[in-house]
């Protein structure tokens, strides 16, 4: 039909009832999204994030797998048999080479596992070092997470939830531990809890595996990193509490289990899970430190932070011991940092600063 | 200055005192606990002469007694006693003597930081989304998520080891260069983000854009209204890097050699020097908060849009 500008003529087809097809078109078919489903969606589309998630992943997949089936362990010195004295051979072995013994085998048509990263000082397989010292990182990092976690939470929820007296006393501590020179009391509590009887204490438990040392650490996360985590979940609490969709939902009638569940919950908890995965990188570096000033874990158990300081000792002959440890932590620190800082940008964009 | 600003002042250095004593307090029973006692790793010694030393070091009174001596010390001489492995030389001291070294090393790279931070900071939020500030920003990334004990010890590695161009010793001419610079890498990179953000932040403003339309030149509207404002929250930064930097520095002047407070401290936890031990927390300690409550207090009287609780 050929219409005029700005003519009043009506159009008539456009009221024809839809046929199905066009009512095919109009309904779009989408099904309705989930705030999980949309973090998701938005944390896939962030490439950083992502590297950063395979990176961790695959790092702690070979923690775990690797010593399963490597032929050699942390502890196992190469050179060392019984009732043969000490073979010499097997020290401080660069990158896929063998000692002598070893060597013999090859030349006799057997095949040996190469020792990937060589051997350090004392003859023992650096790769499996590596891989072990990794998995204590990141284990320190996980469990005190964990610790400060609970801490933070049960305090940080008994503060905001009781409020008055309770909250204003809790918060003062909160503020004094917070003022506190964090590192300088990390290093005397772990300088100090080393010289402890923890050893005995623990003697054939569970804990005796772990080691004093990394349970001194944990004690020291304990005492001293909780209070950003109670801060945070505090606040959280509170202003939660004061929204105006609990106050709609109140409205509406529904109980108090609905709304702890389906709004306080949900709202909470991706605050809490993105502020304990940055705890994790904060908790590695400061093991790493630690080892690296001789406060961390036991010999003969490897840490990336005693490993880097051993080879402090030989950097001019083997510049390698110290850069793997090194690229190792640093690419573990910084991949859960932006892994962190992604998870943050997808799941809770209210943060996002 | 108001009196709520005064009241503030107030009540922010009692925390700072506060802070100060507990601090005190822990290191006294923390180091107190710990079992063997100070004497323990030497050779075998009489009892005679173990009871003479510990009346000589006043181990042999009540706990509660050597406290209050402890802090009366502290508090009227600033004297922390003497080395228990060191003979013959006072805590004090010591720390004096490491501290010479120390300040020159922690004063040069917050110095070297903020210079270089604030720049690359302004460089990055005036070129935003350009290929400098996509460098700037990955490079800052990784120096703040580096320890500083792998910077440290990949700057010996390339520069003492490879390269050859600075002593590794840390106690000779121009040993100080490395790690000053290791030092300075992660305060700066903090301080870049954080002018660069503030930076971005104060060019959306009205008063800019004011500045521009009345035809003020660029230069003048960064010099003269965006930096000043953009640096104000910088100054809350001073704080953490003073932390940064001194616990930075146990490691870097381990790792370099250097004379100073941090590598006394490091090597006083190893021989279970106790008084050494306490001595040096409690002077670092108060350094941190001093620098803190400065920072806070800068802060709040800079800019006045910040409310005062």
């Amino acid at each position: 039909m050929n219409k005029k500008m700005f003519s009043m003529h009506l159009d008539l087809d456009a009221f024809n009832p839809a046929t199905e097809s066009e009512k095919e078109y109009m309904v779009q078919m989408r099904p309705s999204s989930t705030f999980f489903r949309d973090g998701v969606k938005r944390f896939v589309k962030n490439k950083v994030a992502l590297v950063s998630l395979i990176i961790v992943v695959l790092i702690t997949l070979s923690c775990i797998i690797i010593p399963f089936f490597w032929p050699y362990s942390y502890d196992q010195m190469l050179g060392v048999q019984l009732g043969k004295p000490v073979d010499a051979s097997y020290n401080n072995l660069a990158p896929f080479q063998y000692g002598a013994t070893e060597q013999a085998k090859i030349a006799a048509g057997e095949t040996v596992f190469p020792h990937v990263f060589g051997t350090d000082s004392q003859g023992r397989d650096y790769f499996i070092r590596i891989i072990y010292g990794a998995r204590i990182s990141l284990a320190v990092g996980f469990f005190a997470s964990i610790i400060v976690l609970i801490i933070g939470m049960t305090v940080g929820s008994i503060s905001g939830y009781c409020g008055g007296k309770v909250d204003l006393v809790i918060m003062r501590i909160v503020d004094i531990i917070y003022s506190l020179p964090d590192m300088l009391l990390i290093i005397l509590l772990a300088s100090a809890l080393k010289q402890t009887k923890l050893d005995e204490i623990i003697q054939g438990t569970v804990l005796e595996k772990i080691g004093a040392n990394i349970i001194s650490l944990f004690i020291v996360f304990g005492v001293l990193y909780w209070v950003s985590m109670s801060r945070l979940i505090r606040g959280q609490i509170l202003s939660l509490r004061e929204q105006e969709y609990v106050l709609a939902s109140q409205a509406a009638g529904a109980r108090g289990k609905w709304i702890i569940f389906k709004h306080l919950m949900p709202n909470c908890i991706s605050v809490i899970i993105i502020s304990t995965a940055l705890q994790i990188p904060s908790a590695i570096f400061t093991e790493s430190y630690l080892s690296f000033l001789g406060l961390g874990v036991n010999a003969p158990m490897p840490s990336l932070g005693s490993l880097a300081s051993d080879a402090l000792n030989g950097i001019n002959s083997y510049p390698y011991r110290l850069v793997i440890p090194a690229v190792v932590i640093s690419l573990i620190v910084l991949s859960l940092n932006l892994l962190g800082d992604g998870l943050r940008d997808a799941f809770d964009p209210k943060l996002n600063g | 200055m108001n009196t709520k600003t005064l009241r503030y002042i107030l009540k922010r250095i009692g925390l700072a005192l506060l802070t100060v004593w507990i601090v005190i307090t822990i290191t006294f029973f923390v180091m107190h606990a710990v079992p063997g006692g100070p004497f323990l790793g030497e050779k075998a010694i009489s009892e005679a002469a173990k009871a003479a030393l510990e009346e000589k070091y006043g181990l042999d009174k009540p706990l509660f007694q050597q406290y209050v001596t402890y802090i009366k010390d502290i508090v009227t001489k600033f004297d922390f006693g003497p080395s228990i492995k060191q003979r013959g030389r006072e805590v004090i001291d010591i720390i004096a003597d490491g501290m010479k070294t120390s300040a020159k090393l922690g004063l040069a790279a917050a110095a070297i930081a903020l210079v270089c931070g604030t720049v690359l900071g302004s460089v990055a939020a005036l070129r935003r989304n350009k290929l400098i500030d996509r460098v700037i920003m990955v490079v800052t990334t990784a120096f703040v998520s580096m320890p500083s004990f792998i910077m440290g010890t990949f700057m010996l590695l390339l520069f003492t080891v490879q390269l050859a161009i600075f002593p590794a010793n840390g106690a000779e001419a121009g040993g100080l260069v490395l790690p000053i610079i290791t030092l300075s890498l992660s305060p700066m990179a903090n301080i870049t983000r954080l002018t660069r953000s503030s930076m971005l932040d104060v060019l959306g403003q009205d008063y800019i854009r004011t500045a521009k339309a009345k035809g003020v030149s660029s230069i003048k509207i960064i010099f003269g209204h965006a930096l000043k404002n953009a640096l104000i929250p910088v100054i809350t930064y001073f704080g953490p890097m003073l932390a940064y930097i001194v616990t930075g520095s146990l490691v870097v002047e381990q790792i370099f050699a250097v004379p100073g407070i941090g590598r006394s401290f490091v090597s006083s936890i190893i021989n279970r020097d106790y008084t050494l031990i306490m001595g040096t927390t409690i002077v670092l300690a108060i350094l941190i908060v001093i620098m803190n409550l400065v920072s806070d207090i800068l802060y709040k009287v800079i800019d006045p849009r910040i409310t005062l609780e």
